[in-house]
Formats: structure tokens, sequence, C-alpha cells
């Protein structure tokens, strides 16, 4: 086999060739992957000290696995994360949206449908009588939701489950979109918060 | 008659532990690698809402590989196909039958050895049954009617019968020490002392030995770091074209190919069923205190040493196989040729000049 020279190699290859050359140690093999081993074991032996320590319901506060067990235990979202789009309501329950169509002329993909309608109140304009979002065609870009002139649309729910067996469901209707959300996904209670207000 | 009685209860004793520990070794090579990895393991399948632990996963597994469909490729060989699965299952059981768990029990006048067969040529019949289990890969490759199967199978047979004469010749010292095939006999030499205070283990005095056996019985097994036969991950092995229990079977072989060979290790290098310093009445300690125990007690801490260092070389070989990163090819063959072997002749060259010293 040709003896490749990994020092003296053009600069663009010297990132992706370069190897260690091993040395006496490292290819008795047996020193080294002990050492693998031995790394292995530490997480192993930790591990099972806590699981076992959890069995008899001591140190509780300590996890024996970094990763969630998703149903019953969920990831905390950030308050910035961008999930599904919720539409934002006045003091009396009716949608804050004035049918401006800023977010469905600002909307890359298209997915944003309003049908407008005078307001039945005359000092206000218009309303939407159906806003609806594609939501297998949204991309998440949050345009909307900086579009909007009135805060109507907003995209602070965390909710991450949008699944469904059936299309035609995943176009959100205006009353789905103004639900309140229960339990987990529901938006932050403290909005603004306090901390930024400061 | 009754012996014959007596034998089939341990055959039928044995297997069934064997394959219910294989079962339960798939549950802990899972849960295993994910304590290893920081995970919780599979732990969903519930029988009535209760969990406990993971442990109905194997019988998940069973259950799905019996419904799932079972296909056979239409210009595939229907014969070997079939046959293959089981040339590799048989062997990896049967090996178990000259693999003493215990010294003799006495019930009476009644003596039962607690092995099945006591060989006299123990060491040889499984090397022979080793090598049969190549016959199973490599018919797998070669009837599925596969390019990949049959690469596959190729790799193993290549592998296989390399890594044979690496075993075969890593093991001669120990059968120099002892001076005997028969593993019983391996068994009781060593539980006699070395220095009047080291128990005689195969460990102690054939160390090189088992450096180098330990490797070639992982390979000779196809397991990680040696498993490019398989290569699930990446490469496709020679089991592809298999689905439903005719793979549930390749799949259970491995299993109870790692408890048999951590049986082996046991047996052949750390003492088998020996206890350091039991004998047959008791314990006698080098410095000269004993501790006299019922029959019946003796017979029980042997077996529970037995399997307590099968149970420690299985949780090592799953260790082994979710830490260590895959071999290249032509380094595997490399690590064979020009590592295991000159180095297991050395061996016996070794073991040879000393047993002539001493
Ligand atoms: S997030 Fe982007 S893609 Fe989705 S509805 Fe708003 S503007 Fe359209
Ligand atoms: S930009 Fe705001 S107010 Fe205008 S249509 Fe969209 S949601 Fe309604």
């Amino acid at each position: 086999m040709p003896k490749v020279d990994y020092k003296n190699l053009p600069v663009n290859y010297q990132t992706s060739v370069q190897k260690a050359e091993m040395g006496l140690w490292e290819k008795i093999y047996y020193p080294e992957v002990i050492r693998g081993l031995w790394i292995t074991t530490g997480h192993f032996m930790r591990n099972m000290t806590v699981h076992t320590l959890h069995l008899f319901g001591l140190a509780k506060d300590k996890r024996g696995a970094v990763t969630y067990q998703y149903p019953e235990e969920r990831r905390p979202i950030h308050r910035r994360y961008r999930g599904r789009h919720r539409l934002t309501k006045k003091d009396d329950g009716s949608e804050r949206c004035t049918a401006c169509m800023l977010c469905e002329t600002i909307c890359p993909t298209n997915c944003i449908y309003i049908v407008p309608e005078e307001h039945p109140d005359p000092t206000v304009e218009k309303h939407p009588a159906r806003y609806e979002i594609d939501i297998l065609r949204c991309c998440f870009c949050g345009y909307c939701v900086e579009a909007c002139p009135c805060d109507a649309i907003r995209m602070d729910t965390s909710v991450v489950e949008i699944a469904n067996w059936d299309r035609t469901k995943m176009v959100f209707k205006k009353e789905y979109l103004m639900a309140d959300i229960e339990g987990p996904g529901a938006p932050p209670k403290d909005d603004p918060p306090e901390w930024w207000l400061k | 008659m009754l012996e014959t009685a007596i034998t089939l209860a341990k055959i039928w004793g044995v297997l069934i532990t064997l394959v219910g520990l294989a079962a339960i070794m798939t549950w802990v090579e899972r849960k295993q690698s994910a304590v290893m990895q920081d995970r919780l393991g599979a732990n969903r399948a519930d029988v009535f809402g209760i969990r406990l632990i993971g442990l109905f996963q194997p019988m998940a597994d069973g259950l799905k590989m019996f419904w799932k469909e079972d296909f056979i490729p239409p210009r595939g060989d229907k014969f070997l196909h079939t046959l293959a699965p089981i040339l590799a299952f048989f062997p990896a059981l049967v090996i178990f039958a000259v693999i003493p768990f215990g010294d003799v029990l006495r019930i009476g006048s009644l003596e039962i050895p607690l092995q099945i067969a006591d060989l006299n040529v123990g060491y040889l019949f499984i090397l022979a049954f080793g090598g049969l289990t190549i016959y199973g890969t490599v018919i797998a490759g070669w009837s599925s009617n596969n390019k990949f199967s049959l690469l596959g199978g190729l790799r193993a047979a290549a592998q296989m019968i390399s890594y044979e004469v690496c075993v075969g010749l890593s093991l001669v010292g120990l059968i120099m020490v002892f001076g005997t095939l028969e593993l019983d006999a391996i068994v009781r030499g060593q539980n006699e002392l070395l220095f009047g205070f080291l128990p005689k283990w195969g460990i102690f005095v054939q160390p090189l030995g088992f450096l180098l056996f330990f490797p070639a019985v992982i390979a000779e097994t196809k397991r990680v770091p040696f498993d490019l036969p398989e290569g699930e991950s990446e490469i496709i092995g020679y089991y592809t074209e298999y689905s439903g229990m005719r793979f549930g079977l390749f799949y259970f072989a491995e299993f109870i190919e790692i408890i048999v060979m951590a049986a082996l290790f046991g047996t052949l290098y750390f003492g088998g069923y020996n206890v350091p310093y039991l004998y047959a009445e008791g314990f006698r300690f080098p410095w000269g205190a004993e501790w006299n125990l019922p029959h019946l007690v003796v017979v029980f801490l042997q077996i529970g040493s037995f399997f307590i260092k099968m149970a420690f070389f299985c949780w090592l070989q799953v260790l082994i196989r979710w830490t260590l990163p895959r071999f290249r090819y032509d380094q595997l063959m490399k690590l064979c040729w020009t590592g295991i072997l000159p180095l297991a002749v050395l061996n016996i060259i070794l073991t040879g000049l000393v047993l002539m010293v001493v």
C-alpha cells in the first residue's frame, strides 16, 4: 500500500483526510478497547444506580436517562417557538381580525384564505366571515404574525401535534383557530411576561 | 431406563432454560444498551396497563414474528431457504450439551452429573458444531437469490472459516495445560491451586490465550465489532430475504450463541462451576480454615457460580457490542491472519516451554 504523507497534503485535503497515526499502544487494540469499555461501563453503572434508587423511591431528583418520555413528559418549549396559529379575541369574545388581508398577501405559501364581511357594528369596518389556514401548506415562517397590524394572529401556542387522518381536516377553520387550548400547548398566561416589560 | 429418563429430564431442563434465557437476553440487550446510552429503552409493551419495565417486549416481538408474512423469494431455493435457519439455530443449542453446569449431584445412591453429555472429545465437539453454523449463514445467502445476501454469505464464510482457525489454535495452550479435551476434566483441573493460593483458572494459566480466544469467538459468532456478515445498519447481510419466524430463528440463534459462548468463557477460563476454595465437602481455605457444608448447598453454590459467570459474560458481550465500532473487512482479515494467529502459535510455544520447565 502506498504510504500517504498526511502532513503535506494540499490544504483542502488536510481537513478531510488527516488522521492521527496510530502508535503501538493503539495498535495493540486492547488498551484502547478497555478505555472505551470503561466509559460505557461508567455510564451503565451510574444510570443503573439511579434506576435502582428510583425503585426504592430515592434520589428522585436525579435522572437515569436524558431522554423525555414523550406522551407523559413533554419537552419544555421556548415561548418564542412558532407553534400552531391562533386567532386572538377581543374582550367580548369576537375575533380581533379586521380582514385587512395583509397576512394573506404576505403568506409565501398562499395558505391563508379570508372572506371578509361587513361587521354588524357600524363603527367597525370589516371582519372575516371565513378565515382558513391550510396547515399542510404552511411553512411556519411567521410572516403572517409579523404582518398583522392588530395582533390578531399569533403563533405562541406550542402545539406540536398537528396531525390528522384526513387532509380536509387539516384546513383549520376560524372557529378552531379561535378556540381556547386546554392542557399542553396552551399559550403562556403571563403575556407579555413581566421581565419583558421592565 | 432411569438413566435415560434422567438424561431426557436434563435435556429438557437445559433446553427450556436456554430458550427462556435467550428471550430474556433480547430484553437485556435492549435495556442494557439503553442504560449505557442514557436512554430508557423499550418500556411501552403492556398487558392491562402493567408494563413491568418492558419485560413484555420479548413476548410482543415473538407474537409479531409469528404473524408476519413468511416470505420465500420466488426464484430462491425453497428447500435450502427453509433449511438455513434450522442449520443456524441447531448447532448453537447443541454446543451446550457438553458444557458442565455443576458437579455431580448425589441423591441417595444416585449420582447425576450436571452435564448432558460428558464427551471425552468435548472441545472438538464444540469446534465441530461451531463450524456447522457456517452452513446456516452461507446457505441462507445462497438460497435467497439476492446478490447482496450472497455477498453477505460469502463474507460470513470467509470470516468464520478464518476465525475457526484462530479459535482452535488459541485454545491449544489451555488443552496443553490441563492435558485433556474433556470439558468436565478441564473444569475439575481448574479447582486446583496455583502456588498454594491462586485458583488454577484458565485466565491465570493462559492469560494470552484468553486475550486471543475472546475476540476470536466474538468474530466466530459474528457479533459487533465483527458483524460484517450481517451489517444490519449499512451493508446488507445474508438474512435480508428472511421474514417472520425464519428470521426469528436467526435472531434467536444469535442470542443463544451469546449465552452459550458466555458459558464457554466461564467454563474454559474462569473455573466453570467452581467457586474458589470450595470442594465437595465445603470450603478449604489456603490459610487452613475449614467450613463444611451440606452436599446440596455445595451443588447450589456451584450452579450459582456458573450462572453468575455466564451472566457476567453475557453482560460483557452486550457491552462490547454497544461500545465498539465495526471493523473494516481487510482489518478483520488482517487481525485474524497477522494478529491472532501468530500470537496463538507463540502462545503454544510459550506454554510448551513453561510446561517443559515446570
Ligand atoms: S406562518 Fe408563513 S406560511 Fe404559515 S400561514 Fe403564516 S405566513 Fe403563511
Ligand atoms: S393581518 Fe391580521 S387583521 Fe389582517 S387579515 Fe390577517 S389576521 Fe386579520
